[in-house]
């Protein structure tokens, strides 16, 4: 029996191979069950309209609700707190445990780290499960959207998600003040100055306003995420200084102009550091939006001020 | 046992070199100097070294400042390098002469000054700091957290020590000392097991960290270190007479018991406050005075002095190693030390013909 439904989803695989490939341009509409998708972790099938999500990533959360599937959404992780009401869970997308996340009887599960095999947890239990894990760039960023607007039959919300960034994202873009020289920053990740390269999904986004990283010269390991000296950054001397650390570290523009030999730093003396808020410049969902208009700001301060 | 037969032995006695001859202490001043001038003139950021010691002699009263540095070397010179040098001499220093004052007081050349559970202590402090408060009050209470834990840890293990009969020897404090380690550790491992998001901060810690001191983190140590490594050398004597036995060491009079007391204590006080600055820092406490001991001689009159100076000496050059390596970004200092100086140490072992 059990093998008979898997040679039917097989075939249904095949059959909709191509149609509902991630790369198909975003189109609006229903969908019908049972859906095969093409995800990170191979081709999942989803019998029939999910109803009971289990969300183990904040930025999945997010989209979620974005796009209208948030009555569908029935727990969500430990780190999942946007929107505001969100159902919160002590489950963790970090450390998960596949047995306390079973228990929701969930129909989708939507992960973003698949380090401790949760794909194949989910497949030996027979939950439809698509991993999404970080983006490289804005493009990866909206097929997500798309594909969880098709598995929850919210495609009209998806599109309409993603349409309005591009929008909002090429208008910011076009809107931002035009330097010379690039501006340089530095985004800060912690209070030991760990930082993202140009190379990172954050970097991307900073790169469409045309700002320079002061990080891309240091990654020599090219992980994309380096930590730099105080010597480094201070040498560096940045126009602008982006804190992604003010929940995590209680960093300020304040603390930052106490560390020994940061007054030295233009930012620093001329008021440009930007406190963001570290779950919007961690996750890559629509709130993105937010994030790039707050450097467009800062932009726009700094060439005012030149 | 005849008090007279005591002496005769005593007497008996190989000479141990007590003296510490100029040469050594010379060389360990030099060793000291140039290693702080290296750690000075190079880091990440190029900065001329003649412009640099123009900087630094200006500093001098009466002599003027004639360098012409930009503001950033200049800040980066004098705000972040020199206290770092300076904090990194004072954490080599207090760890190994704190390593050969605990080695001396528990005649046990193993010891090193996290072995009555400092280090345990510490890191149970700056876990629940760091883990278990408010985002933002944490990381400005771990020094203070590190540093009560490092005192809890070591006290807890004297009580114990103390509590577990009249013959309490050095064994039995050792002893307390790992029981009291154990515990600590476990504690310190479930609470992280609770908290697994934020174990990167606190494993950044137990590494070691030097690298975002400044002239505040010096400040805050140097009243507890200056006040211990005092003491100990107040009592370099003493501990040689110690190394006999402790009723070798009555029988001429020297109250074994309160001069161990004493030097773990000031040891003890010591290692707690740089620890809770620098982290945990291994191998600089057990390695530079078996070093000293088998280059310069065993008496405690020639090991503390020079350990202070080795041990800043190397700890310097340990961090210039840790914070240019991979420049810019850092190794934590505590996998320096271990891996150059472990095989140092292999060398100085099998080049040596002295014994331990």
């Amino acid at each position: 029996m059990r093998r008979s439904a898997a040679i039917v989803s097989l075939a249904l695989a095949i059959a909709a191979c191509g149609k509902t490939s991630n790369i198909e341009p975003i189109a609006a509409g229903t969908t019908t069950f049972p859906l095969t998708v093409t995800a990170e972790n191979g081709a999942i099938t989803i019998a029939k309209k999910p109803v009971r999500i289990v969300s183990l990533s904040p930025t999945a959360t997010e989209d979620l609700f974005a796009i209208g599937a948030g009555r569908q959404v029935i727990a969500v992780d430990d780190q999942s707190n946007y929107p505001p009401g969100v159902p919160t869970t002590k489950l963790s997308g970090f450390e998960p445990n596949v047995e306390a996340i079973a228990t929701y009887k969930p129909d989708l599960v939507v992960f973003a780290d698949d380090s401790h095999k949760l794909s194949a947890s989910f497949k030996a239990l027979g939950i439809a499960a698509i991993l999404q894990s970080p983006p490289k760039d804005l493009s990866d960023a909206y097929k997500q959207l798309d594909v969880l607007g098709r598995v929850t039959d919210n495609r009209a919300g998806s599109a309409n998600v993603v349409t309005k960034m591009r929008r909002d994202i090429r208008s910011l873009v076009e809107d931002a003040p035009h330097f010379d020289r690039p501006p340089t920053y530095f985004h800060e990740l912690s209070s030991d100055y760990f930082t993202a390269t140009s190379s990172t999904f954050i970097g991307t986004v900073y790169a469409l306003l045309g700002l320079k990283n002061i990080a891309d010269a240091a990654d020599k390991a090219g992980t994309g995420y380096p930590q730099l000296s105080a010597e480094f950054i201070i040498q560096s001397n940045p126009s602008l200084i982006f804190l992604a650390d003010t929940k995590c570290c209680s960093q300020t523009a304040e603390t930052v102009a106490k560390r020994p030999g940061w007054d030295k730093i233009d930012a620093v003396t001329s008021g440009r550091v930007v406190a963001l808020d570290d779950d919007v410049v961690s996750r890559w969902g629509p709130r993105i939006v937010d994030f790039l208009r707050t450097v467009e700001n800062a932009l726009k301060a700094l060439k005012k001020a030149a | 046992m005849a008090v007279a037969e005591l002496r005769e032995r005593l007497s008996a006695v190989p000479l141990r070199p007590a003296r510490l001859r100029i040469g050594w202490l010379s060389a360990g001043v030099a060793c000291l100097i140039v290693a702080a001038l290296v750690g000075v003139f190079i880091g990440p950021v190029g900065i001329n070294p003649a412009q640099a010691l123009r900087k630094l002699v200006g500093l001098l009263p009466f002599v003027p400042d004639t360098s012409h540095l930009s503001a950033q070397h200049e800040a980066i010179l004098m705000q972040l390098r020199l206290p770092r040098v300076v904090l990194a001499g004072i954490v080599g220093a207090t760890l190994a002469i704190s390593g050969a004052a605990y080695q001396g007081a528990f005649r046990n050349p193993l010891a090193d000054p996290y072995l009555l559970g400092a280090a345990a202590g510490a890191g149970l402090g700056a876990t629940v700091a760091i883990a278990y408060t408010p985002a933002g009050v944490g990381s400005n209470i771990v020094p203070m957290a590190s540093f009560a834990g490092a005192l809890l840890a070591v006290a807890l293990a004297y009580a114990v020590g103390r509590a577990s009969g009249p013959g309490r020897t050095a064994t039995t404090l050792v002893l307390a000392g790992i029981a009291v380690m154990s515990f600590f550790t476990a504690v310190q491992t479930f609470l992280l097991q609770r908290r697994a998001d934020q174990i990167r901060e606190v494993y950044g810690w137990i590494l070691g960290r030097l690298a975002t001191v400044g002239w505040s983190d010096v400040f805050l140590v140097l009243p507890y270190v200056a006040v211990g490594i005092a003491t100990i050398m107040a009592h370099r004597r003493l501990l040689d007479v110690l190394a006999l036995g402790d009723d070798e060491a009555e029988a001429v009079g020297v109250p074994a018991r309160r001069v161990r007391l004493i030097v773990v204590v000031a040891a003890s006080l010591s290692t707690a406050a740089v620890v809770a600055v620098s982290g945990l820092i291994g191998f600089v406490g057990l390695i530079v005075p078996h070093v000293v001991r088998l280059v310069a001689g065993t008496s405690y009159r020639v090991i503390l002095p020079l350990s202070l100076c080795f041990g800043a000496a190397f700890l310097i050059l340990a961090d210039l190693l840790g914070r240019t390596v991979i420049s810019p970004a850092e190794l934590p200092i505590g996998v320096i030390t271990a891996f150059f100086g472990a095989p140092f140490f292999a060398l100085v072992l099998r080049t040596s013909r002295k014994m331990l």
